[in-house]
């Protein structure tokens, strides 16, 4: 600390000790740099919550060997996506060798990852500092006269830095404050509930068809959201199960339904409870999801700060995975390369913090939110979440169920279930060629 | 193994809520509602039904706010009216404190 009000008690102010948060204070203090990290929860992790699939080849060019050292949970190497009906379950079911070698995915708990993530920030030099709730930036007209965030103020205590970076989640307090980010609208947040089931580590491994240090991860759409846009997921742990549902605001309130019934639904639905049985629930959560896709990324710089992770709306869901967590970490490495060039250039204006979205366009970090653009406006069509499932669940019926009437070819009994089907055949291709192209 | 035929016995949200930690803060609520714009603007319905922990709840026309249970997703502030919810997060060190995550 300073007597001088103007001098900066830290190079880097990071607030929120998540996934971007950490890795950027670790990779800044690695280099030398001054950091504080500072966390609202007691403990780093304690406030943070996520579906639970971590896909770690970004976080090995970090650190090469967190599969050894992290408390990750299993290695993704089977995914089934479901389409459910009330009735009816129908799956697709991906597992290969080649997703353990090398490892794709993992599973995490964040409560346990984080805590060691922020681990490596401090042992590289970061200071933690748990327990402080960020209330408010400290800003100063810039020379252009803009506004330059200039430090935090937590409490009667202020904190100045040349840069803050604001890793502070979904909502992003500190972004909408400075009127950089706006409130997002319904339809580009989903809020995701969830439960952890603990189940004896056999049962797990003869249920789900995984032995070892492997897992499986289940995303199921259909009857289980009550016909609500999103989803479900149901993820091995080594000794629980991550269960959930994801749903999409606006979705949720024109439905008539709560969250909660929503969420009981799923977890009641007979489809899932051969998996389920015998489990004891051990937590309950949720969590805001940003789920605007490449839209809702807008400003992530302005003078003095950058915004990291899902504070800057980076999440991808593609239908097929759900992703935060590993843009979290490419959006902490692009910020962490600008921000010590900017330190190192004396410049940590705007201008000088360019840096920051030019490594992020050129990441896999905006390329795969500029891919999967399409991908939210397409998982927006009301087909996906009620017809489709049991369209399919109807031409499947009819191929294995074989009553003694003559049997027809699968073209023929698929356009027989299209005629009973509340979908046209002409939105059905719509919605097909939509998937095609946002997919 | 497994026993029953029955999937995870089904909970209410206070048994749900009962398993995780909480640290209630005794003296200030982050939590405060304008029960005239929460009327006019549907944000009271709103609310009630996007907060995955009964937060919120109404009686004879007024929004009742239970700040303890809250999991601080911010889901109902992404879903209020503008001046209907100040909504922040809990000061630090008190509110829910995940151990799983």
């Amino acid at each position: 600390m300073t007597s001088d009000a103007t001098e900066p008690d830290f190079d880097v102010i990071v607030v929120g000790a998540g996934l971007a948060g950490s890795v950027t204070a670790y990779r800044l203090a690695e280099r030398g740099l001054s950091v504080v990290l500072i966390e609202r929860g007691d403990v780093p992790g304690s406030k943070n919550l996520s579906g639970g699939v971590l896909y770690g080849r970004v976080l090995e060019t970090v650190f090469p060997d967190y599969l050894d050292e992290a408390p990750v949970e299993r290695r993704v190497t089977r995914h089934v996506t479901t389409f459910l009906t009330p009735d009816s379950a129908v799956s697709l079911d991906y597992s290969a060798d080649g997703l353990a070698e090398p490892v794709n995915a993992v599973t995490v708990l964040r409560a346990k990852f984080d805590v060691w993530l922020a681990g490596k920030a401090e042992e590289a030099g970061a200071f933690l500092m748990p327990g402080v709730r960020v209330d408010s930036l400290l800003t100063e007209p810039g020379p252009d006269g803009a506004a330059t965030v200039v430090g935090v103020r937590a409490g009667d205590d202020e904190l100045r830095a040349r840069v803050v970076v604001a890793a502070d989640g979904v909502n992003s307090f500190l972004a909408r404050s400075v009127g950089l980010r706006p409130k997002p609208p319904t339809n580009h947040l989903a809020v995701g509930v969830k439960a952890v089931i603990r189940l004896p580590r056999v049962d797990i491994e003869s249920r789900f068809g995984v032995s070892g240090d492997r897992g499986a991860a289940h995303a199921i759409v259909g009857d289980c959201t009550l016909g609500i846009g999103g989803g479900g997921f149901l993820y091995t742990n080594t000794e629980s199960l991550s269960l959930g549902v994801v749903l999409r605001l606006d979705d949720l309130l024109r439905s008539g339904h709560t969250a909660i019934e929503a969420f009981e639904h799923f977890t009641q639905h007979p489809g899932l409870a051969q998996y389920l049985r015998g489990g004891e629930l051990i937590e309950y959560g949720s969590h805001l999801v940003a789920e605007g896709g490449y839209p809702m990324v807008g400003e992530v710089a302005m003078n003095g700060m950058l915004v990291a992770g899902e504070a800057a709306g980076l999440a991808i869901n593609s239908g097929l995975t759900v992703r935060g967590m590993d843009l979290a970490i490419g959006s902490a490495i692009a910020a962490s390369d600008a921000i010590a060039e900017a330190v190192a250039s004396g410049d940590t204006s705007e201008a000088g913090l360019a840096g920051y979205r030019r490594r992020l366009d050129e990441s896999f970090v905006m390329q795969d939110m500029r891919t999967y653009a399409r991908a939210p406006k397409f998982l927006e069509r009301p087909g996906m979440y009620g017809p489709y499932g049991e369209l399919i669940a109807d031409v499947l019926h009819h191929a294995f169920s074989l009553d003694g009437t003559p049997r027809q070819h699968l073209l023929t009994v698929a356009r027989h279930a299209l005629k009973r089907s509340p979908v046209a055949l002409r939105q059905l291709i719509s919605d097909g060629w939509a998937g095609v192209r946002a997919l | 193994m497994g026993g029953g035929a029955s999937t995870v016995k089904p909970t209410t949200v206070p048994e749900r809520l009962a398993v995780n930690s909480f640290q209630v803060d005794e003296d200030e609520s982050h939590i405060v509602v304008d029960q005239e714009l929460c009327r006019t603007t549907g944000t009271g319905a709103a609310i009630i039904a996007v907060c995955p922990a009964s937060v919120y709840s109404e009686q004879d026309g007024l929004i009742l706010v239970d700040q303890a249970a809250c999991l601080e997703c911010g889901t109902c502030l992404a879903v209020a009216a503008p001046g209907a919810l100040t909504w922040r997060y809990p000061r630090g060190g008190s509110g829910v404190s995940y151990r799983e995550g």
